[in-house]
């Protein structure tokens, strides 16, 4: 059978730089060819930088990986141009259902919200998300962008330089280097580069296996989130049963911390736990096994110099709440359009140090929301499981203890408050919309917002007035005029006027709100978005 | 900001009391804790107000300052 995972999708192929005199100089080099590093790679690439992807594998990211995205990297997919086939490949659910030993205490239902164009998230295999960049990037090859991927090319060394980075890279016909002006070190949570650099990745390991199977079955089990806390067929452990495209479903089986893991993954060992859970007479077939030990930990600093680290090398979560891939590719969205400005000399270097600041805080509060659902799943004292079991059991009665029931919160935008480039909230409007926060959605007409803010700063006004467009130290910023009328649902209104009668954002590149008011005015908006580039 | 009562509050303090007891009579050791926590949380979410909570956790730890 040739499962995706197993065909070679960017095959080693020699390359001119391998016998160049001296070493060939890149803009960017891109180090690890996952879902990070890919995004990362087609955000500069499509706004004209050179970059060059290394990856010491030539194939997608086999086994049980990431299978929930969510909203927001939809969104930003959708900007890097390839969101929409994730979205038709996907699972799409909204429904759930939570079970407390031998019974179900409560199910839910997140009603889609129809003022977004993405759902609250997709399932998808993460070798399919992985296969959707890599086609990504060969569109942007054939359109002439400049873009390269070499695989089986290993980083085996790096040297930092004030001006440029050397890479020493193995290949299948041997070694050879390269210089890049920047390096992006998005090579996974081993991170090879972290660690030739002797940086530290301090956190919490939780003492806990999890056996993570992936099977294929003919079931009628619906679309939904099942999570069991305490079941018959797992006892004083949890389990959660999730759908994936083609037939596959996800089962986490947590096991506890003194198992001996090669005994456990063990056909034999595997089958029995899965019929217990699914039913004697399910028929079904292991596609991927695998147990793992979870971590929440990050680097101190993210940027070092003219090295970026992003994705799992940068942070690691434990996946209840699927934040991995979903926060990593928030990085790249983060860290791209500076690098860009910097590159271009629009911006000064000093920018790049306020993605370490943004997303620093991001990985904080995936690692709180990610160590929470942890301790909820996995609770630590005799008390704690007390309190544990009596939300459980509250929740089988009353509305009010669902909310504590904590079996991964799910992936959303993290608002930058307190960003140095943000400038102070001039409008009383909602406050989602605050300065720091990503864009929410809405419609107008056949058409949705997100897709009219991609790419470079907006000004985006609702009922008022500014000039099409403004030009900042050689930054061009073009206005968005919009009306509430555009948006016969209101949710325009909603979400970016509140009682406000009409509003002026300065809308990021990567959609976050730098700035807000209810009229413009010159200099302030002048101000915000030197600001917002790092010049004030 | 909101501040948590510590002077009597209940109209009826004996009758709670007995009340209180009399729930947990005839409740083995682990019933009576899950009651307890089951009753901290109803009572939590009647308050509703994170501010007044985190003092009650402080007046219910009795550390003097
Ligand atoms: C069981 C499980 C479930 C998960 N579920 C979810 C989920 O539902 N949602 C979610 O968002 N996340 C989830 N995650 C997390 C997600 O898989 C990771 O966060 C994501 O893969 C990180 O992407 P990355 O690109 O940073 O790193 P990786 O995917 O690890 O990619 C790193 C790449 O770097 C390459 N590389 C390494 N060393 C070198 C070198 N020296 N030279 C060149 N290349 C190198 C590797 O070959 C690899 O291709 C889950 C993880 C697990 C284990």
């Amino acid at each position: 059978m040739n499962k995706i995972f197993e065909v070679p999708l960017y095959a080693y192929e020699a390359s001119p730089d391998q016998s160049a005199p001296a070493p060939v100089r890149h803009k960017v080099i891109v180090v690890g060819a996952g879902p990070v590093g890919l995004a990362a790679a087609i955000d500069l690439a499509q706004q004209g930088v050179e970059v060059l992807v290394l990856d010491d594998n030539d194939k997608v990211s086999f086994g049980s990986r990431a299978i929930c995205f969510a909203k927001r990297p939809l969104e930003i997919l959708d900007r890097l141009g390839c969101g929409q086939p994730m979205v038709d490949k996907g699972v799409l659910w909204n429904k759930g259902k939570v079970f407390f030993d031998e019974r179900q205490v409560y199910e839910f239902d997140l009603q889609p919200d129809s003022g977004d164009q993405r759902p609250a998230f997709i399932n998808l295999q993460q070798y399919y998300f992985e296969q959707f960049l890599v086609d990504r990037v060969r569109e942007l090859q054939a359109q002439g962008a400049p873009i390269e991927i070499r695989g089986r090319n290993k980083v085996e060394a790096v040297g930092t330089h004030p001006d440029h980075v050397k890479l020493e890279v193995e290949t299948p016909e041997g070694s050879y280097t390269i210089e890049a002006d920047w390096v992006i070190a998005c090579d996974g949570a081993g991170s090879p580069m972290r660690a030739m650099m002797g940086k530290d990745f301090v956190g919490r390991v939780f003492e806990d296996n999890f056996l993570i199977a992936d099977v294929i079955m003919e079931a009628d089990f619906p679309s939904e989130r099942w999570f069991w806390f305490d079941p018959p067929f797992n006892k004083g452990q949890s389990a959660l049963l999730h759908k994936q495209p083609d037939g596959v479903w996800r089962i986490d089986l947590q096991l506890g911390w003194d198992i001996d893991k090669e005994r456990e993954k063990r056909p034999e060992n595997v089958i029995p736990r899965l019929k217990a859970m699914l039913g004697e007479d399910v028929n079904f077939e292991l596609e991927w096994v695998s147990i793992y030990t979870f971590q929440c930990r990050r680097m101190e600093q993210f940027r070092h110099g003219r090295v970026i680290f992003a994705g799992d090398s940068a942070h690691q979560v434990s996946p209840f709440g699927a934040r991995g891939a979903n926060s990593g590719v928030q990085d790249t969205d983060n860290l791209c359009w500076k690098l860009k400005l910097v590159i271009d000399g629009k911006a000064p270097e000093s920018l790049l140090d306020s993605y370490d600041q943004e997303r620093i805080h991001g990985a904080d509060e995936n690692i709180l929301n990610s160590t929470r659902s942890t301790d909820f799943i996995t609770p630590k004292s005799q008390m704690s499981r007390i309190l544990r079991d009596a939300v459980l059991d509250l929740s089988e009665h009353y509305d009010f203890a669902r909310p504590m029931v904590n079996s991964g919160r799910l992936s959303v935008p993290c608002v930058y408050d307190g960003s140095p480039l943000n400038s102070a909230d001039a409008l009383n409007g909602p406050s989602q919309t605050r300065p720091g926060a990503s864009c929410p959605d809405a419609p107008l007409g056949d058409d949705f917002l997100l897709p009219k803010l991609a790419g470079r700063f907006t000004l985006l006004t609702i009922d008022a007035d500014a000039p099409d467009e403004i030009e900042v130290d050689g930054i061009t910023v073009k206005r968005l005029a919009l009306s509430v009328k555009d948006d016969p649902t209101l949710t325009l209104k909603r979400r970016y006027l509140g009682d406000a009668t009409g509003a002026v954002y300065l809308i990021r590149p990567d959609q976050h709100v730098a700035a807000r008011r209810d009229t413009y005015e010159e200099n302030a908006f002048r101000h915000a978005v030197r600001r917002a580039t790092g010049k004030e | 900001m909101a501040e948590l009562i510590l002077s009597p509050n209940l109209t009826q303090a004996d009758d709670f009391y007995a009340d209180l007891v009399a729930a947990h009579e005839g409740l083995e050791k682990s019933e009576s804790d899950a009651f307890n926590a089951r009753l901290v949380l109803v009572l939590a979410n009647h308050i509703g107000d994170n501010a007044i909570l985190k003092q009650a956790l402080e007046a219910a730890a009795l550390k003097q300052e």
